[in-house]
């Protein structure tokens, strides 16, 4: 089984987000880059299908020479190989319509991608890529099994979870639950070492128009000070909710 | 090319998502002088929609999209949308309604903003403004494409009553690829989901077991409110993972998020940012959740709580 993981460069979760150009840019100065987290659930999930079924992985992310470092640590992780679309990842359809280029090329079985990214928080691009590529697709993906052709996977839905079937070729949007926190892998020196020798290679972005663009950031307006009620006075927080707040 | 609205159901009836999505299109439509058509799928009475802005239902009767299905959900929405040459479609941010947005927006080519909370601040060029960087931020998001997708944040617009009517019309569009079949749902239906909630009764490791949820699910109760956890609590086992809230876990959009013992790392805060009210019962001054809720009681949740539900619980009986 050919395996491509979507691998998203983003600003570690404990960043300051600032704006540069007139709030037109995000400012990445200072800012530490990691593995979108729910791709990082994906590429361990990915790394189990490769032990246990020895599936073939590849990570692919779409973006400038800076997000190298981010292909390397999945590498060190685990996966055989790296592609690097070499074009800014503008927006979502944009990214889904080169790693969908990528996939179709490469005859991938399976494409797993994080069901969201903590920057722009789009949540289209593994749906985009099946669409593109007229895969199948289970969104929200917290267990995944595959025998031949035959995919079981369990998906989360609002208030609960349920039971799929389908089969390869399929995309999934993964989280949390593809596998569990404590078995997120943390790149040791030799994996580290390996890294250097495997291959990563750049590939020049097919032509596509820009569907959506931002315009301007703004951040959200000062909060005021929290109004703290004694424990001995639940009268006025009720007080407060139902008169100040207006929401019960 | 009347604005599309996918209005969302169970079991034949509409969720409180469609009353919202559907005034959010009423919005846009008066925005560009036109009017509002509705999908509706396995609706038995449509009619309702007409109180919130739609003038038109397009009404599908297909049993093999009884149960939800993105693929064959996603294909109903792009013949309507070809039907109606429509050139804006509204969706909710509901679990499903984001599993199918990213399908139909290829099968339109359209651009597709997510989570967008207010009516567009212009609709030629299309701008709407959406949260980014998990809440750190809004990004004001232009859509390029001839066809444009909203999908509007729960509780973000809120539900705006209409005297108008909506007729309704058979649809029968034709599916051919399912692509996915659902084998079992376990689903708890008489809970409140945290999608669907306007309050949220949230509990972390301050409350030291399982065993002590009986208290968080009672005020929930009372409250009409859904349960919810922190990170820590669905990794122990306290509570199932659906329940945990933050950034790997579900995000909150609700009115009131009520936060009982979680001490606010950053990436549970940033699950909830988008909760317009915040409470937080914790025994720690110091927690940084002090610094992020509007309003909070420093204090013994086993002791806070149950005071809490029974003072609720007079406060309800009153109203």
């Amino acid at each position: 089984m050919k395996i491509l993981v979507c691998i998203s460069h983003v600003p570690d979760t404990t960043s300051k987000i600032n704006f540069t150009d007139g709030d037109t840019k995000f400012d990445t100065n200072g800012v530490q880059f990691v593995i979108n987290p729910n791709d990082e659930f994906g590429l361990t999930r990915a790394m189990w299908f490769k032990e246990k079924q020895g599936a073939h992985v590849t990570v692919v992310n779409v973006g400038g020479a800076e997000t190298e470092p981010t292909l390397r640590k999945a590498l060190a992780i685990g996966a055989d190989a790296a592609i690097r679309v070499n074009t800014p990842a503008s927006d979502g359809f944009s990214v889904a319509k080169q790693i969908a280029n990528v996939a179709k090329e490469g005859a991938y079985d399976l494409v797993i991608a994080g069901r969201e990214s903590i920057d722009y928080n789009g949540g289209m691009v593994p749906g985009m890529i099946a669409g593109l590529i007229q895969a199948n697709f289970v969104n929200n993906c917290i267990n995944l099994d595959v025998d031949g052709t035959s995919v079981k996977a369990i998906r989360e839905i609002d208030g609960g979870k349920e039971t799929v079937s389908t089969s390869l070729p399929l995309v999934i949007g993964g989280q949390k639950g593809l596998v569990e926190e404590s078995d997120l892998r943390i790149p040791n020196m030799r994996g580290i070492m390996m890294a250097r020798q495997k291959p990563l290679t750049v590939l020049e972005p097919i032509e596509t128009s820009t569907e959506t663009s931002s315009v301007s950031f703004e951040k959200p307006a000062p909060k005021g000070a929290i109004k703290l009620v004694s424990p001995d006075n639940l009268d006025e927080l009720i007080n407060l909710l139902h008169n100040e707040a207006k929401v019960i | 090319m009347s604005v599309l609205v996918y209005t969302e159901s169970e079991q034949g009836k509409f969720k409180k998502t469609a009353f919202e999505v559907a005034s959010y299109a009423k919005a846009v439509a008066t925005q560009l002088g036109t009017t509002v058509t509705a999908v509706a799928l396995n609706v038995d009475d449509t009619s309702v929609l007409g109180n919130y802005g739609v003038d038109k239902v397009l009404s599908i009767k297909n049993a093999a999209l009884e149960k939800f299905n993105a693929n064959g959900y996603a294909e109903a929405i792009k013949q309507a949308a070809e039907k109606e040459g429509t050139k804006v479609v509204v969706v909710s941010s509901s679990a499903n309604s984001k599993y199918l947005a990213p399908l139909l927006a290829v099968g339109l080519n359209a651009g597709y903003a997510s989570n967008v909370i207010e009516a567009p601040t212009s609709t030629s060029p299309f701008t709407v403004k959406r949260p980014a960087f998990t809440n750190k931020a809004f990004e004001t998001l232009q859509i390029n494409t001839d066809i444009k997708i909203v999908g509007v944040s729960n509780n973000s617009f809120g539900i705006v009553e209409d005297t108008g009517s909506a007729s309704a019309e058979d649809f029968s569009p034709s599916i051919s690829n399912l692509g996915v079949t659902v084998e079992s749902v376990d689903k708890a239906t008489d809970k409140v989901t945290i999608a669907d909630a306007d309050i949220v009764v949230s509990g972390g490791r301050g409350l030291k077991g399982p065993e002590n949820w009986g208290m968080i699910e009672e005020l929930a109760d009372v409250l009409g409110a859904a349960t919810a956890c922190s990170k820590p609590v669905s990794d122990l086992g306290w509570r199932p993972h659906g329940e945990h809230v933050g950034q790997t876990g579900k995000p909150v959009a609700s009115n009131l998020y009520i936060a009982i013992g979680i001490s606010g790392a950053i990436q549970h805060l940033a699950g909830i940012n988008a909760s317009k009210v915040k409470v937080v019962i914790n025994t720690d001054p110091e927690a940084p959740f002090f610094k992020a809720a509007d309003y909070g009681v420093v204090g013994d949740a086993f002791e806070v709580v149950p005071q809490l539900i029974e003072k609720l619980k007079t406060f309800k009986a009153q109203q």
